[in-house]
């Protein structure tokens, strides 16, 4: 087997060493009655050959987002990623290291987890960063939980434009403990009033910008009501290429920003893997989730780089930790890292302008057909129309003529009588001719 | 010994290697880079995008203003900075990686290959499901390898990482308890745990419970039966254990957490020392995460991302988390959470890591049933031979065999001034990463072996010769090579109590030119 180097010659002297006639008899701790004799019942081992083709065969069976006219978000984005960032990140040296436990042999990782931090510190217009969580969505429940450590209280408010699968992850990270989670009903027409809802017991509000359904809403005065109540502020941010366009969580007010990152640097992938961002400010650095990674010096006084504050962490303070969190996104971190040094501040916010300006093409085009309404007033690459017929069905149908339209909101929402919502996303990555397919097609399917 | 030119005082003017100090600062190939803001600048950038057309904004009165702050580099610069901070890293690429419980085996690049391929790579979690049949049935193919490899009837596949698939764990298991009425508030974990599984068990609202260790470095049954009541819901339990011992009385602890009405977590971290050999649903395991960065070859990417699949028994399947993939009506759907639903829900947005169940998978066909089998055989007898070659000369807490890792103490470094930190740090300097050190926490100064049956009997003799003569080094006395190692780092000890008592945790521009 290639990835197996003992010979048999390899094998019988390491026995001898060890003292032993047979493999099995290092299994002696085992009970005989379940130490299998034989293989399991599964195929035996593969050429390279063979593998690659087995497994293209299942890859050719699905539809690749860049070979249609291709509009789904909702979470998650197609962004055109240098190929710079996909070589760097599979150097082995990077690749193949653990997590940076030998600062003295890890400075690589490490020093570019500082700059990651920085970077997402920067465009969240926050104080810190840790160095990233599984995804968005768990991050979100992460925040919800350090909410409660630094207020105490157990009253999370969450808005209806929370993203509904992120909202689930809140929830379910919730059931077991005590906190009580007001989850308010999704608001495609940003109409809801959060302020009301904060109390004396509140922990925290949680509210997503640009939202769910592509709303982009000013949480400034939400910010000053939570302040006010000794509550804080949680923002989630899906599409984070967006904050090179639009004002900063930070600069709105918010406590704690929370991030899926996976528009930089990482590939749609089917859902994972992808990268959670957290920031913060700096009095609650304490009460964070995750890695930090901090600057120090070695022992000749040069600069370096290592994990701290890990008094907070699992492998320390075990049942005490502020989250079970292990492993998490490092070699995304790096992707996304890479990819906002390539595009630097002026190449960020072209990317975004340009991500805002070809929706606003779209919107304009949609907008004319008879029967869809566009719901928002402000967007930034993704928005929600009303169709006058149930959107999973146009959906399926424009699938059908390899056009991937956006996500009905009736998949995330089911029976919420929004049947005939779809949400679109545009980025840089769409063309003309695929908003013409669209227009085009949804022009027939409506007709 | 010191054919490397190793100062033999502590003098920092002859330059870490004892070599000529040099205008630049670089000394070679070990070459220094400066931070990202400190190379690059706000006006550079190394992309080249489309012009934004005109268009009316329709950003309300949200517009970002200000500069943010970001550095840009070139694209030739961006190369430069990353080639060079990688090459400040230790990786499995350059040598034997021997992280006690961190399973830091080879990651075949053909893995890589796959998962990049577009059908894998370029498909969104939320397209229509007839547009990505394959990416479930990869998806289905995986849970069945995971189900048959373990003899357990239920996966769930999206769990992002081992402590993640804790949690979820965990979270059936505390459903299942309230399906029955009563949760319970206790769950017992053994001393020699990983720091995830008390912290998982908190995070479930359950109080833990330790339970102690016998002599011979397994949990202790008797103590076990005394600290099962009906206030129990679970043992957390890896197998085999953080010292690297197969718990000889595991069947009898699945009885005995059963009768008392509670329920089994095994920890499968160390999954590497069994795979196809020992199915834990024959050991009377409910549920088991796998990390499939360690057992099955994912790369750790310094730190993530990983995937830890949960298998269950049939007593806990009805509460899997959601969503789940399933065969109906002639092809694959995610079932998500219905109102009927045990389920405890989700636990993640979207479905997993597909990019780690498509490098699993390549690991998984290329091996083979036959394969996976020497993979555990492998990984066991090179722990083995390692122990074997060592145990003369440094102390193994516990007697063998042990399973794919070996565990050591301090014991051998009692009558010298080297500690185990010492001693690791001075394994950099012979060109090796360093084992696990201060885990488990049951025996002093734990050195924890892991080397991975992709290492060749060639590096490993290596590596025993150089564990070896450090041995040798530390019991003459020979101590400034330990106290004050590594020497031969891209940097030296770093003071990590300065960096934790004021926190630096990002760059800041200079007093002088604060922007915001």
């Amino acid at each position: 087997m290639r990835y197996l180097p003992f010979t048999a010659q390899d094998r019988s002297d390491m026995l001898s060493v060890i003292g032993v006639d047979n493999v099995d008899a290092l299994y002696c701790d085992v009970d005989p009655d379940v130490l299998l004799s034989q293989p399991v019942d599964l195929p035996k081992h593969a050429t390279e050959l063979s593998v690659e083709r087995n497994l293209t065969s299942l890859a050719r069976q699905n539809t690749v987002a860049g070979e249609v006219p291709f509009f789904i978000g909702a979470g998650a984005y197609r962004h055109h990623v240098p190929a710079t960032v996909d070589y760097l990140i599979q150097r082995g040296e990077f690749l193949t290291a653990y997590t940076p436990y030998q600062p003295e042999i890890s400075q690589g990782t490490l020093q570019a987890l500082f700059e990651f931090q920085t970077q997402v510190a920067q465009i969240t217009g926050m104080d810190v960063a840790n160095a990233s969580l599984y995804d968005g969505s768990t991050g979100c429940g992460e925040a919800v939980l350090m909410a409660r450590r630094i207020t105490r209280r157990k009253k999370a408010v969450l808005s209806g434009g929370l993203h509904p699968q992120y909202r689930d992850v809140v929830k379910t990270v919730t059931t077991f403990t005590d906190d009580d989670v007001v989850i308010n009903p999704p608001a495609p027409t940003a109409d809801e009033d959060l302020i009301a809802q904060i109390d004396d017991e509140t922990s925290c509000v949680v509210v997503q910008y640009p939202d769910f359904f592509g709303h982009i809403q000013d949480f400034s005065a939400l910010a000053a009501a939570a302040q006010e109540k000794k509550a804080l502020l949680v923002v989630v941010v899906t599409e984070i290429v967006s904050l090179g366009a639009i004002s900063s969580p930070g600069a709105m007010g918010a406590d704690i920003v929370v991030g899926e990152g996976q528009s930089l640097g990482n590939g749609l992938n089917f859902g994972g893997p992808y990268l959670g961002l957290l920031a913060t400010r700096q009095k609650y650095v304490r009460q964070m989730p995750g890695r930090l990674c901090g600057e120090t010096i070695d022992a000749e006084g040069r600069r370096g780089f290592v994990l701290t504050l890990s008094t907070r962490e699992q492998h320390i303070r075990r049942e005490k930790a502020t989250s079970n969190i292990c492993t998490n996104s490092g070699l995304c971190s790096l992707a996304f890292s890479i990819h906002l040094s390539l595009l630097g501040e002026k190449g960020y916010r072209q990317l975004a302008a340009l991500n805002h300006a070809r929706a606003v093409q779209l919107a304009e085009r949609l907008e004319l057909i008879e029967g869809v309404e566009i719901l928002n007033a402000a967007f930034f690459n993704e928005f929600t129309i009303r169709l006058p017929r149930p959107a999973a069905e146009v959906v399926n149908t424009l699938a059908a003529q390899n056009i991937l339209a956006g996500v009905p909101v009736s998949r995330l929402l089911p029976q919420q009588h929004m049947d005939d919502l779809l949400v679109v996303a545009v980025t840089e990555t769409v063309q003309d001719e695929d908003m013409m397919a669209l227009e085009a097609g949804l022009k027939e399917v409506l007709s | 010994m010191n054919r490397q030119g190793r100062p033999t005082t502590s003098g920092a003017e002859q330059g870490p290697t004892g070599v000529v100090e040099t205008v630049s600062g670089h000394q070679g190939l070990a070459l220094e880079e400066p931070l990202l803001y400190e190379r690059g600048s706000p006006e550079m950038t190394g992309v080249d995008l489309p012009e934004v057309p005109a268009v009316t904004s329709r950003l309300g009165q949200m517009g970002r203003e200000g500069d943010i702050g970001l550095a840009g580099l070139s694209e030739p610069d961006t190369l430069r900075h990353y080639t060079r901070l990688s090459r400040q890293n230790y990786a499995i690429d350059m040598g034997v990686y021997p992280l006690g419980s961190c399973t830091m085996k080879h990651n075949p690049r053909l893995n890589e290959k796959m998962a990049r391929l577009p059908g894998f790579t370029d498909i969104h979690p939320l397209q229509p499901e007839e547009t990505v049949q394959g990416a479930l049935g990869l998806m289905d193919m995986l849970g069945h390898w995971l189900k048959t490899l373990t003899g357990m009837p239920g996966v769930a596949l999206s769990p992002k990482a081992g402590a993640h698939g804790e949690l979820c764990g965990l979270m059936a298991i505390r459903a299942a308890l309230e399906a029955k009425g009563n949760a319970r508030k206790v769950v017992l974990v053994p001393e020699s745990a990983h720091g995830t599984n008390p912290a998982t068990a908190a995070l479930c609202g359950y109080q833990v419970q330790s339970i102690a260790a016998t002599s011979e470095g397994r949990v202790d049954l008797a103590a076990l039966k005394e600290a099962l009541n009906e206030d129990v819901a679970a043992v957390m339990l890896t197998n085999p254990n953080t010292c690297g011992l197969f718990e000889r009385d595991i069947i009898n602890i699945a009885e005995a957490v059963h009768a008392a009405g509670a329920y089994f977590y095994c920890d499968g971290a160390n999954f590497n020392a069994i795979v196809g050999k020992v199915r834990p649903g024959d050991l009377g395991v409910d549920c088991m995460h796998i990390n499939l960065h360690k057992t099955f070859s994912t790369p750790h990417g310094g730190g993530g991302p990983g995937s830890g699949p949960v298998v269950f028994s049939e007593a806990l399947v009805p509460y899997m988390p959601r969503p789940l993939v399933e065969w109906r009506d002639g092809g694959f759907t995610m079932e998500e959470t219905d109102e009927d639903s045990q389920s405890f829900g989700r636990l993640t947005a979207f479905h997993g890591q597909m990019g780690m169940f498509v490098r699993a998978m390549s690991y998984m066909l290329s091996h083979g049933a036959d394969g996976l089998m020497q993979v555990a055989e492998d990984a066991v007898l090179a722990a083995n031979y390692v122990m074997a070659s060592l145990s003369d000369v440094m102390t193994a807490s516990y007697a063998g065999p042990c399973m794919h890792e070996c565990l050591f103490d301090d014991r051998f470094l009692k009558d010298s001034n080297v500690t185990t930190l010492d001693f690791a740090k001075a394994m950099i300097d012979e060109g090796f990463h360093p084992m696990t050190m201060y885990f488990p926490l049951v025996v002093h100064g734990a050195m924890l072996i892991e080397p991975t049956e992709t290492e060749s009997k060639k590096n490993l003799d290596e590596f025993i010769t150089s564990l070896r003569g450090l041995v040798a080094a530390a019991t003459q006395g020979d101590n400034d090579r330990f106290s004050a190692a590594p020497y031969l780092a891209p940097r030296r000890r770093l003071d990590e109590t300065a960096a934790a008592r004021k926190p630096i945790l990002r760059w800041s521009p200079p007093p002088a030119s604060t922007t915001n």
